[in-house]
């Protein structure tokens, strides 16, 4: 449905803004006033009086606290790359229904429900130096030394790959989906071959839906915690921003510096949105100008 | 430019699992002519022409162009052009982008490219719309580019499919003949799926009529609208008044008098029957006459019933006497409850098989 263009609230709005209400009242009371509180504390640092930037001045100073900006981009940037890559191609290749659809996507889509803990003990068992994994390997002759997989940069990104994959990919499938056939076939009889098809016609289509899905799991690994800490190096080489904040609150119960933290991992998650979002608009601007939803 | 096809030749058949959709559907044109698979939704036209096109495997069967086999071909290697129901334009090319996709895959030069596209806008009368988006169109205007887009690259044969369903009526008939205008001037060869009987009558050279994923037949406009081979493509045809009845006599001339729910009835037949073969009666709406003589052949009495305004006309039903209903179209002003003698004009009765007596032509 095409939005009215004459500005005026119709009854269809007026209808949505009642539906928004309860969502908005929870998002104030559970989202915007604990924000709000945590910025405010991290202005209030525990050493001085009064309002001061010392806690966001002590972050960029000290290279054991900032470099966890670098080590969680590290992390979050080739994880979303990964993540995306791997459901795109599977999607894409799944858009006109695949046999036994049902059941591979069931299967795929299962590590959601399990919740990270599980999934986190899991793949320490089943990849850890004595899993079945590296055993069978073993076995098989294929290796001489065990891999390290855990404890590690590849273990928390192992974690992220499992947990994302599904959302990522089921989002994707669904955008892919409702792409109307036709144009593909039409392409297809004007002289394109299939990956002429993916890369003129259906890349630039699906491209809103894929700036949608990186921005989604960009923000979810940039936040990451509990696979860095039990897949990875919690004191090292996985020590990203969000157990900096962490270790301040419940390790040096140090609340305010802790927020200040927080603060700034929003930050930077919320500029990568902007930046990813204005891509986007630019995208949709040129796949879908005058049709749909802008 | 490259030439049209000389003669197309396949039989098909499609199963969807367990689903049979073309049985064995079999057919061999000439080129340069206006071929439609008519047929209501679900009789496989469709399936037949993506068949053809490369879009869907067939289960089994063979395609033949010029005497050579093409059903290995992929649809990018046949040089076929295709129109889809829903225009299926790519929405973030603008026009230009459009119709220059498949000569900018070609690798031709710039110059021939802007040239061929300014061409074809001028065809299909809308010169200037190079840097409008699809979504800026209207439904019409976007087949016009659709039909634009795949005749620039010459396609040996051209697949249309339903491409009017998706526009209003009085779009539909000017399209219809800006299709019969390109079709004609380009000398194209063009395969036209349907469910609309009167595009497939006023457009096409052969018609092809398919009911289940079955020929059902298959020949000129006049003889599928004249002759049809059954009650279905009667049916189809606009036959709306059907009489079960049981042959008495039969004539020279392909004279048939039947006897059915009180009511005799002459008429003409192109199959063979015999003398107590079921048969069924048929005659158009509005080639019933209205008054006549009373004591004459195929003569009936009986009180109109309801009356539609058709302008020029009026449609009414007839409830006759010897029971049954009978459509009636006549520019005599009818009123409902009205007693009147209706006349089936032997010459305009045609008999049928009945259904399910597996009669032939």
């Amino acid at each position: 449905m095409r939005r009215s263009q004459t500005g005026e609230p119709s009854e269809l709005d007026l209808m949505a803004i009642a539906c928004l209400l309860p969502s908005l009242l929870y998002v104030l009371v559970m989202f915007v006033y604990p924000f709000l509180y945590g910025i405010y504390l991290s202005l209030r640092p525990l050493k001085v009086d009064g309002f001061s930037l010392a806690n966001y001045i002590a972050f960029f100073t000290d290279q054991y606290q900032y470099k966890t900006v670098g080590i969680t981009f590290r992390l979050a940037i080739p994880n979303t790359v990964v993540v995306v890559a791997f459901s795109l191609l599977l999607a894409y290749n799944m858009r006109r229904g695949i046999w036994l659809e049902r059941t591979i996507t069931t299967i795929l889509v299962l590590p959601i429900s399990l919740g990270v803990i599980l999934l986190g003990q899991g793949i320490l068992g089943f990849y850890g130096g004595k899993g079945w994994f590296n055993q069978m390997l073993l076995g098989l002759g294929l290796l001489e030394d065990s891999l390290v997989l855990t404890h590690n940069f590849t273990g928390v990104m192992l974690s992220l790959f499992m947990q994302q994959f599904p959302f990522c990919f089921l989002m994707l499938l669904g955008y892919i989906s409702g792409i109307d056939p036709s144009i593909e076939n039409s392409a297809r009889t004007l002289g394109a071959g299939p990956w002429t098809v993916f890369q003129k016609v259906m890349l630039p289509l699906i491209a809103p839906g894929l700036a949608i899905a990186f921005a989604l799991i960009f923000v979810m690994s940039f936040a990451t915690f509990p696979s860095a800490i039990l897949l990875g190096q919690p004191l090292g080489a996985t020590r990203t921003i969000a157990i900096a904040a962490y270790a301040q609150a419940f390790e040096m119960f140090d609340m305010p510096y802790a927020s200040a933290i927080a603060v700034i991992m929003g930050l930077f998650q919320m500029a990568a949105l902007v930046v990813i979002v204005l891509l986007r608009r630019r995208m949709v601007m040129a796949a879908t100008m005058g049709v749909g939803k802008r | 430019m490259k030439e049209t096809i000389e003669s197309l030749r396949f039989r098909i058949t499609k199963r969807f699992g367990t689903k049979t959709v073309l049985r064995d559907f079999a057919l061999e044109v000439r080129g340069r002519q206006f071929i439609t698979f008519l047929g209501p939704s679900g009789c496989g036209k469709s399936t037949a022409l993506n068949i053809i096109a490369g879009l869907i495997p067939a289960t089994d069967g063979e395609v033949w162009i010029d005497g050579e086999r093409i059903d290995h071909l992929p649809p990018e290697k046949r040089g076929f052009g295709m129109v889809f129901q829903n225009y299926a334009l790519f929405p973030h090319m603008t026009v230009f982008g459009n119709i220059a996709f498949g000569l900018q895959l070609q690798r031709r030069p710039a110059a021939e490219i802007a040239e061929r596209v300014r061409q074809m806008l001028d065809l299909v009368q809308l010169p200037g719309f190079e840097g409008r988006y699809p979504g800026q169109l209207s439904g019409g205007q976007q087949q016009r580019i659709a039909i634009a887009r795949a005749l620039v690259l010459h396609p040996r044969l051209l697949l249309l499919d339903e491409p009017l369903s998706n526009l209003d009526a009085k779009l539909r008939i000017e399209m219809r003949a800006e299709i019969k205008r390109l079709h004609t001037n380009l000398g194209l060869t063009s395969i036209y799926v349907t469910h609309d009987q009167v595009e497939a009558l006023s457009l096409s050279d052969w018609v092809v009529v398919m009911r289940d994923g079955l020929l059902i037949q298959a020949g000129t406009p006049q003889e599928i609208h004249d002759q049809p081979v059954n009650v279905f493509v009667a049916d189809f045809m606009g036959f709306r008044n059907f009489f079960q009845t049981q042959v008495v006599a039969l004539g020279p001339d392909r004279d048939v008098e039947a006897a059915g729910n009180g009511m005799k009835i002459r008429g003409k037949t192109r199959h063979t029957f015999v003398p107590g073969a079921s048969v069924v009666a048929a005659i158009r709406p509005d080639d019933v006459v209205i008054g006549g003589d009373a004591g004459g052949p195929n003569a009936f009495r009986g009180t109109v019933d309801i009356v539609e305004y058709l302008g020029r006309e009026d449609e009414a039903i007839v409830t006759l006497e010897a029971g049954g209903r009978l459509w009636v179209r006549t520019a005599a002003r009818l009123a409902p409850g009205e007693n009147v003698t209706v006349v089936l004009p032997p010459d305009r009765v045609i008999f049928l098989p009945s259904e399910g007596s597996g009669g032939t032509a």
